[in-house]
């Protein structure tokens, strides 16, 4: 392959385009003219070729250290903010990391990674780079015990999905998540950032809701992306009413219609959509008819993205599929024929699919299998729910039962719990097989979200 | 209220729910004719443990699940505050 068909993050910053910039809550950056400065004090030369592990404190260095070694690094391993210390020198390893860039160099410094650059603000002046190579993106998977597996990408598929859509109609979008760009839905809005000509703001893990909004509102975010629970937080945040978005998008969980209504009256001005994608099998498909699941014709061959249902699993094989994941004893991540298991279980019903569960979150009730999720959304329908949590507990007579953890919406009166327990349970009831109806439902205020934006499963 | 009271009042809650028409509920009337079946047996211990702190039949693992509804109530008056 000749250079000039690389084409890097680089190559889709010129300076033709005014008025771009990359902020959190600290900083501005301006990524009109970003290409003749640096954020590695101009040492970019010396990670040429080299497999570098970014390993910074913030997204906004993240970001512009992702800008400058795309096209000249052989590879870059994106760390997530809540990554294990005690996984690092194992990732390191399956990597073959030989340099790292990172904002507290001391740490490293003991380390036989021979090559440490600190990434710093303000940017320095520099004459642009060119690009030179294709670079790998490694990112790790966000399971929750032991070693996260490397997944490995290129920019290609990385941006498959943003290429295939199109520029977004309109003024250049400023976009926003509450994602980490480090994790693969973050990474999507960055990238979407960079390639569409338009502006992003960055989320702060020390930042409250309110202020976050605030900021949000400041920097005229047109375009924002979340989880469903990152989004059932703003709901009851309250913060909602003083924020006007055109394009809402959820992906990451499944969103369900409770989520979806509570967006769509939220922000009646807004286009509301739910996104498939995972870090192994990439962008699979955009929903945008304001329904939960996806039209059953999705499936087979749809804008270069190949679905199937095997053993009840969505299956995907697409160019925006991962390559492979990397390590010593990496397992395969596709089968004989291409295809990524998702591990997203999905039930047809009438002419669409609804996804159920993840295979791995099924919970036993007395020997039958029962997805969590599939629970939540029945009783996340209840108009005073905002969010649940089902799981199991153990029971001396039928080995499991179902229990639901339910935060009720902002004003809900206390008085109102009993009948309100009674309506979700009837509705349960109504749409649930008998062994799934909870059978005790704990009103509390709060529910653990992990750093990934997802609710934490503990006992999955 | 007493623990007889709390265990005939979560009985009739859960059969309510379940729609389980309940015979008289006497003290030797057996579990069986009750009309609740296994889930709703677990729904009913899993409540009376969240109300009253205690479950039964995991505390003791040589303990037979009770035939009546007067050796269900005596299981819970039975087991030490």
């Amino acid at each position: 392959m000749s250079p000039r068909e690389i084409f890097a993050l680089r190559d889709h910053l010129g300076a033709e385009l005014t008025g771009r910039t990359l902020s959190d809550a600290h900083h501005v950056v301006s990524l009109t003219d970003i290409l003749s400065q640096t954020v590695l004090g101009g040492r970019l030369r010396e990670l040429s070729g080299r497999a570098v592990l970014l390993k910074l404190s913030d997204q906004l260095r993240s970001g512009l250290v992702m800008i400058e070694l795309d096209g000249i690094v052989r590879r870059m391993l994106l760390c997530p903010p809540d990554i294990n210390p005690a996984h690092l020198d194992a990732l390191i390893a399956d990597a073959g990391i030989d340099a790292v860039v990172t904002d507290e160099p001391d740490r490293w410094a003991d380390t036989g990674i021979a090559l440490v650059v600190t990434a710093q603000l303000p940017l320095k002046a520099t004459a642009p780079a060119r690009t030179e190579r294709p670079t790998e993106w490694l990112m790790l998977t966000s399971g929750t015990s032991g070693v996260p597996k490397i997944v490995g990408h290129t920019l290609e598929a990385l941006t498959g999905a943003i290429v295939a859509e199109g520029p977004a109609k309109g003024p250049a979008p400023v976009w926003a998540t509450f994602y980490d760009i480090r994790r693969y839905g973050g990474l999507q809005i960055f990238l979407r950032a960079v390639l569409s000509g338009g502006s992003m703001v960055l989320s702060d893990p020390h930042e409250a809701l309110a202020g976050h909004v605030a900021r949000l509102n400041a920097r005229a975010v047109s375009h924002i992306s979340g989880t469903p629970s990152h989004w059932r937080k703003l709901l009851m945040s309250g913060s909602a009413a003083q924020f006007s978005p055109r394009y809402v998008r959820l992906s990451g969980e499944i969103a369900d219609q409770a989520v979806l209504d509570g967006l769509k009256a939220a922000f009646p001005n807004s286009s509301v959509g739910h996104a498939y994608a995972s870090t192994e099998a990439g962008v699979g498909f955009a929903v945008n008819d304001g329904l939960e699941g996806f039209p059953a014709d999705y499936l087979g061959n749809r804008n270069g993205v190949e679905m199937k249902v095997v053993d009840g699993s969505l299956r995907i094989r697409s160019t925006r599929t991962a390559h492979a994941y990397i390590g010593s004893n990496a397992a395969a991540l596709t089968d004989d024929d291409g295809f990524v298991d998702s591990g997203d279980i999905v039930e047809l019903r009438g002419d669409r699919y609804y996804f159920v569960g993840r295979r791995g979150g099924i919970i036993n009730i007395g020997g039958l299998k029962v997805h969590p999720e599939e629970i939540e959304a029945v009783i996340n329908r209840h108009p005073d729910v905002r969010m649940s949590r089902a799981k199991s507990r153990r029971s001396p007579i039928t080995g499991g039962i179902v229990v639901a953890d339910v935060i009720l919406a902002d004003g809900t009166d206390p008085a109102r719990a009993k009948e309100i327990r009674g309506q979700i349970l009837d509705q349960c009831r109504a749409q649930l097989a008998s062994h799934k109806v909870p059978a005790v439902i704990r009103f509390v205020e709060a529910l653990d979200v992990t750093p990934a934006g997802k609710l934490a499963r503990t006992d999955a | 209220m007493s623990v007889k009271s709390k265990v005939i009042e979560a009985i009739r809650q859960i059969a309510k729910e379940q729609h389980v028409t309940l015979p008289e509920l006497s003290d030797d009337l057996s579990l069986h004719e009750t009309g609740f079946d296994s889930l709703a047996f677990a729904i009913l211990v899993a409540r009376l443990e969240d109300e009253t702190g205690v479950d039964p039949f995991t505390i003791s693992e040589d303990a037979a699940f009770p035939a009546t509804v007067g050796d269900f109530v005596r299981a819970y008056e039975n087991v030490p505050a």
